[in-house]
């Protein structure tokens, strides 16, 4: 039976979904500290869709990619938890600053880099900007196609990949040549939990940088075993253009940012009357609540 | 300085509302710059399409018709508006953020490294100075969008790419016609000049209408209803406002029990637990059982006859009325307010 070769794109993200009260500041404020960083959900959509790929193509590789700052090797070890083979993690701090079409291409370079596969998955959007970019600028600087929303994989056959997709009024199958980049809608299956057996083969892998920090006992740990190793790949390693990278490589700019302020400890009682449900939308739409 | 374009889109030989509206905002923005407005069109028997698009304002409307570019695909429609704006150097590109439109406008940004905003909720025209580089620029798009989960609300540029390219959500901006008989120019383009043999490798095997799985765990607007309601019937008045600002309709032990709405729907702590950006508890008195799979809600309005319901303990608004009274007012004052 044939194998293939998937690489899931994930990115550790802050909670943004659950800011309950206990997130905020007393000016009503997030307070983006206490978010949790967390996988985002809808690449665990993704990385399940690859697995289940594996499942059903033994011998199929599943290689997680994120991008961020060290403590982001959690996204890779929580995927290898869960069944995915290897990871890397892209990190400097050149980085720092990149818009949607700056990370693409530093994620362009690396995937690039491990060619040739036959598809490349990750959720449609992140939590934290929801801007569902990087997916389709990441499969236009490879020149491959991409396929959005998908909820689900039908099938591979003869190198062709059929895929259910989920748009705004239904459904459309389509299917494929690969490779191909694909990314996931929220509304496919959850992903799979942990697996006590990856669990405890993969709990001491570390990048480098994290193993200069361990004992004597980890280092002698990880020699003879390779799957222990988290690959750290720096602009260096992806022989990067560093002008299409961080700010300066980022055409777009944050010129403000404004805090939405959520107010009101007391109830503040209102009767039905017109004047007071048109006060209270407007109010609502004001303060970015809804609109 | 070069003009605004609006990627139309086309669903069974209409262009859908969302284009209408971007070109109704195309319109303002080409005025206040003081430049004409375009517009793309690709897709399959287009013929008298202007028609549709001219009384918006349009000046000059580029239209590629294929009878392989409808329904639409990413990569032939990404190559010939990758294309034309290469040729004629749009200022401003807009494009719904439809699920075509965030699928096509990433990949044109990419394939032209010029920086795109999705999902702006305003879009303004303005000056920019940038004091490292000591440097002013004029006439910027300020494109403006929540981030953040939508706990912040940034405001972003692009001082040296072009087009300056921004994605709207459907009802965003209001669609309002210019003149019935307003006239701009037609090119057709060279369809072969624009796409490649290659661009066509996406089979579409089929399409159909098939309703999604109820969500309410990740909507950031949930509208709950609890025995207080009253009848199924008037759990259509939730549905509604839920479409209206874009929420999920969830409902209390209660009212399931009551067979007003379904098990996959109760919130609480034998259902799901939520915590949206903003909960509208619609007749529900608020049991702690209840309380505990919503209380770390951001923002909680309460509709409730009784003022001394527990639930305006922890409510934010509490608003004492029928809920078949204030939820058509609800609707009515959001229509009002957003258009």
């Amino acid at each position: 039976m044939k194998r293939y070769k998937i690489i899931v794109l994930a990115k550790q993200v802050p909670d943004t979904r659950n800011v309950g009260k206990d997130a905020m500041k007393a000016n009503g404020t997030v307070n983006r500290a206490a978010l949790p960083a967390i996988f985002n959900p809808e690449d665990l959509n993704a990385l399940e869709q690859a697995l289940r790929l594996k499942d059903r193509y033994p011998g199929t590789t599943v290689t997680l990619l994120t991008m961020g700052p060290g403590r982001a090797a959690d996204i890779i070890r929580e995927g290898l938890f869960r069944g995915a083979d290897d990871g890397y993690l892209i990190t400097d701090r050149k980085f720092a600053g990149s818009d949607t079409l700056a990370t693409s291409y530093a994620i362009s370079l690396a995937a690039k880099k491990l060619m040739p596969f036959d598809v490349i998955m990750c959720g449609r959007q992140a939590i934290d900007g929801d801007t569902a970019q990087v997916g389709p600028q990441v499969a236009e600087k490879i020149d491959i196609p991409q396929i959005t929303y998908a909820e689900e994989i039908e099938k591979i056959e003869k190198g062709k990949i059929t895929i259910k997709r989920r748009l705004e009024r239904g459904v459309e199958n389509v299917e494929c040549p690969m490779p191909v980049l694909i990314t996931v809608h929220g509304s496919a299956p959850d992903c799979r939990a942990r697996n006590a057996k990856f669990l405890l083969r993969y709990k001491h892998a570390k990048t480098w940088t994290e193993r200069q920090q361990d004992t004597e006992d980890y280092i002698q740990l990880s020699e003879g075993r390779p799957y222990l190793d988290i690959r750290e790949w720096s602009v260096d390693d992806l022989s990067a253009d560093e002008t299409y990278l961080g700010l300066s490589g980022s055409p777009t700019k944050v010129k403000k940012v404004f805090n939405v302020v959520f107010t009101a400890k007391e109830a503040k009682v209102l009767g039905d009357t017109d004047a007071e449900m048109d006060d209270l939308m407007k109010d609502l739409i004001e303060n970015h609540t809804i609109g | 300085m070069n003009n605004v374009i609006v990627y139309c889109e086309i669903e069974d030989g209409n262009i859908v509302d969302v284009s209408l509206e971007l070109l109704t905002k195309g319109r303002s923005l080409a005025d206040l710059l003081n430049v004409q407005l375009d517009a793309v069109i690709i897709g399959k028997e287009l013929k008298g399409i202007e028609h549709q698009v001219y009384p918006f304002g349009v000046d000059n409307l580029y239209v590629a018709e294929d009878s392989r570019l409808y329904p639409y695909q990413t990569l032939p429609h990404a190559s010939i508006v990758s294309k034309l704006f290469g040729e004629i150097k749009p200022e401003i590109a807009l494009f719904g953020a439809t699920s075509i439109g965030r699928d096509l406008a990433p990949r044109i940004a990419s394939a032209l490294k010029c920086g795109l905003t999705a999902d702006c909720t305003s879009l303004e025209i303005g000056e920019h100075e940038d004091k490292k580089k000591k440097k002013t620029y004029k006439d910027l798009l300020f494109q403006i969008r929540p981030a953040f989960g939508g706990n912040i609300i940034a405001t972003i540029i692009n001082p040296e790419t072009r087009p300056q390219m921004a994605t709207v959500r459907e009802g965003v901006m209001k669609k309002e016609i210019k003149s019935m008989s307003y006239k701009g120019k037609i090119t057709k383009l060279e369809v072969e000049k624009y796409v490649r043999e290659e661009d066509f490798v996406v089979r579409i095997i089929d399409r159909h209408i098939e309703k999604s799985k109820v969500n309410i765990k990740n909507s950031q607007i949930v509208i709950s209803g609890g025995y207080g309601v009253g009848s199924k019937e008037n759990f259509d008045l939730l549905f509604e406002l839920a479409d209206v600002l874009g929420g999920e309709v969830g409902g209390s032990r209660a009212a399931v029990d009551a067979g007003y709405i379904t098990h996959e729907r109760q919130i609480g702590q034998t259902g799901v637990t939520v915590r949206p950006k903003l909960y509208i508890a619609c007749g529900i008195s608020g049991a702690v059982q209840h309380r505990a799979g919503m209380d770390q809600s951001a923002l909680i309005i309460s509709i409730n006859k009784d003022p001394e319901a527990p639930i305006n303990q922890i409510a934010d608004y509490a608003i004492i009325g029928d809920v078949g009274t204030v939820l058509p007012k609800m609707i009515k004052y959001y229509k009002k307010n957003t258009k």
